[in-house]
């Protein structure tokens, strides 16, 4: 397969429009939260001021050149899982730079990013910080396993690990998706989905009022911006891997939209449903819960 | 001086002994200096607005004063409406409220939380203990007059003040900065010596490096 140049700019399109659809749908969904607890909360355009203020303000320090590179890797983490990954199925325009192995390709950037914070949160020296990353390692560690199961069980479905055949196979009808044809395979990756949100049950690994907000406690200025640059995109990117693999893909911008919001509400209705849980909790409920699933579902394939 | 902060030789783990002078070795000690605006009016006008609209509060409760922040919280007052936020650390947080009096004990805390927020950063004093002393004007280690300690950009005044009060502070705040006068950091940064001077002279236990980012 040659490679094509019109393929960058269409890619940075479909980042353009991800980075503003997450801006605004964060808040909304902060709004929903709020309004939840009867509070009218954010304004929608607030996620925007934030980040200029916060690229706008006037000094930053830094504590080392791991520090610098932290942020870097978690976007760049982000920014990589939805670039390899096509965001519109069928569309030549943004099937972004997806190509035949993608799959694993998109599970090594869900924690990459994850590795490059902790590596430059522990360069920060604040103790809350190696707490937050200890936590947030383990806990992603114990999600990501059920992640991988799902995975594995669905490329042995399909028998390919290119994502644009997984979605492929699912058009059609609503029947030929996933979630019906390998419901088990989908209930343990939508398990996963939750432990990796950083929503509570399992947001223990920011838990503000316990230790300062963890991994990014030291994190400033125009660090902070990339990180909550990287924080709209990379759950966007993440759902829209489980759209494709999962919910049969979308094949026009107001449908992923759609299917987005859809699957990111499944995190915030548990999340305002449910107390946190501490550590060895959510990863005993991972492994109890989660797991057997994963297991079954590549069993039954 | 306490005893952890004294020149010692540590051993490290691989046998080799070293010397470590904590305040030199952990702190940064460079005095802050003062940050230039960005470069055109238009541009720092921007960026004033997205500062105003996006208020990141320290949490950080000091006298009785602080009760009045957490009615912010809840749908009764929601002060998230207005953009106003609480972040747990002072690195994130860009306005650090003085919730009432001031022990000198909690003073040297408060002096640390606001020298590393990052420029431009806000104070706002909250009811009269901060500017007068209010009922403990003649305690033996409150301070009285906060402006003599960190540069204060606004006061709300009342003991205690209702959470209305504050809104409305907010609210001026805001004017304030958009008008491109709240300028406290750099303040702080152009009487480095004199706000330091003052503060040594109630903290008499000083065993912190003068400027600690
Ligand atoms: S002004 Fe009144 S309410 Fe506020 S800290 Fe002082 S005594 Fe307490």
């Amino acid at each position: 397969m040659e490679f094509e140049w019109i393929k960058i700019p269409y890619s940075l399109l479909t980042l353009f429009i991800v980075v503003n659809y997450g801006l605004l749908m964060t808040a909304f969904i902060a709004k929903i939260a709020a309004r939840v607890g009867r509070r009218h909360g954010i304004p929608i355009y607030q996620n925007y001021i934030d980040l200029i203020k916060n690229y706008g303000l006037r000094s930053s320090i830094t504590h080392g050149v791991m520090f610098y590179l932290g942020p870097v890797f978690r976007l760049s983490g982000g920014v990589g899982l939805l670039l390899f990954v096509p965001s519109i199925y069928g569309s030549e325009m943004f099937s972004n730079l997806s190509f035949a192995g993608d799959l694993i390709l998109a599970l090594y950037f869900i924690f990459f990013g994850t590795l490059g914070m902790a590596l430059g949160a522990a360069e920060s020296g604040s103790p809350h910080s190696a707490i937050g990353i200890t936590r947030g390692l383990s806990q992603v560690t114990a999600a990501e396993l059920p992640m991988a199961l799902a995975v594995f069980s669905v490329a042995l479905q399909y028998e390919t690990l290119s994502i644009t055949e997984i979605v492929a196979a699912q058009q059609g009808s609503v029947l030929n998706w996933t979630l019906f044809t390998n419901p088990l395979a989908v209930v343990a990756a939508m398990m996963a989905f939750l432990g990796s949100m950083m929503r509570p049950p399992f947001d223990v690994v920011l838990a503000p009022q316990e230790i300062p907000i963890g991994p990014p406690t030291e994190y400033h200025s125009s660090y902070l911006a990339l990180m909550q640059t990287n924080r709209v995109i990379f759950p966007v990117a993440k759902v829209v891997i489980y759209t494709n693999l999962f919910f049969g893909g979308a094949t026009n911008w107001p449908i992923f939209f759609l299917k987005v919001f859809l699957i990111y509400m499944v995190s915030a209705f548990v999340g305002v449903a449910f107390p946190r849980f501490r550590v060895e909790q959510s990863i005993r409920w991972f492994l109890i819960w989660a797991m057997p699933l994963g297991i079954l579902a590549i069993l039954l394939v | 001086m306490k005893e952890e902060l004294e020149k010692r030789i540590v051993k490290g783990p691989d046998g080799i002994e070293f010397e470590v002078e904590p305040l030199r070795d952990y702190y940064c000690e460079a005095a802050p200096t003062v940050m230039p605006q960005a470069y055109s009016k238009i541009i720092e006008g921007f960026f004033n607005w997205a500062r105003a609209e996006s208020l990141w509060i320290l949490g950080f409760g000091t006298g009785c004063g602080a009760i009045e922040m957490r009615p912010l919280m809840t749908p009764r007052f929601d002060a998230y409406r207005y953009g106003v936020q609480w972040r747990p650390t002072p690195r994130q947080s860009n306005l650090f409220i003085i919730s009432g009096y001031l022990s000198v004990k909690t003073l040297k805390r408060a002096i640390r939380s606001y020298e590393q927020m990052q420029n431009p950063k806000y104070v706002i004093g909250l009811g009269s203990c901060t500017i007068n002393g209010g009922m403990y004007w003649d305690s033996y280690n409150t301070i009285k007059c906060l402006d003599d300690y960190l540069p204060v950009d606004l006061y709300i005044a009342g003991c205690m003040p209702r959470p209305e009060a504050l809104l409305a502070g907010f609210e001026e705040l805001k004017k304030l900065i958009r008008a491109g006068k709240a300028e406290g950091a750099n303040q702080y940064a152009e009487n480095f010596e004199w706000y330091k001077a003052n503060q040594k002279k109630v903290i008499l236990d000083w065993d912190m490096p003068d400027y600690n980012w």
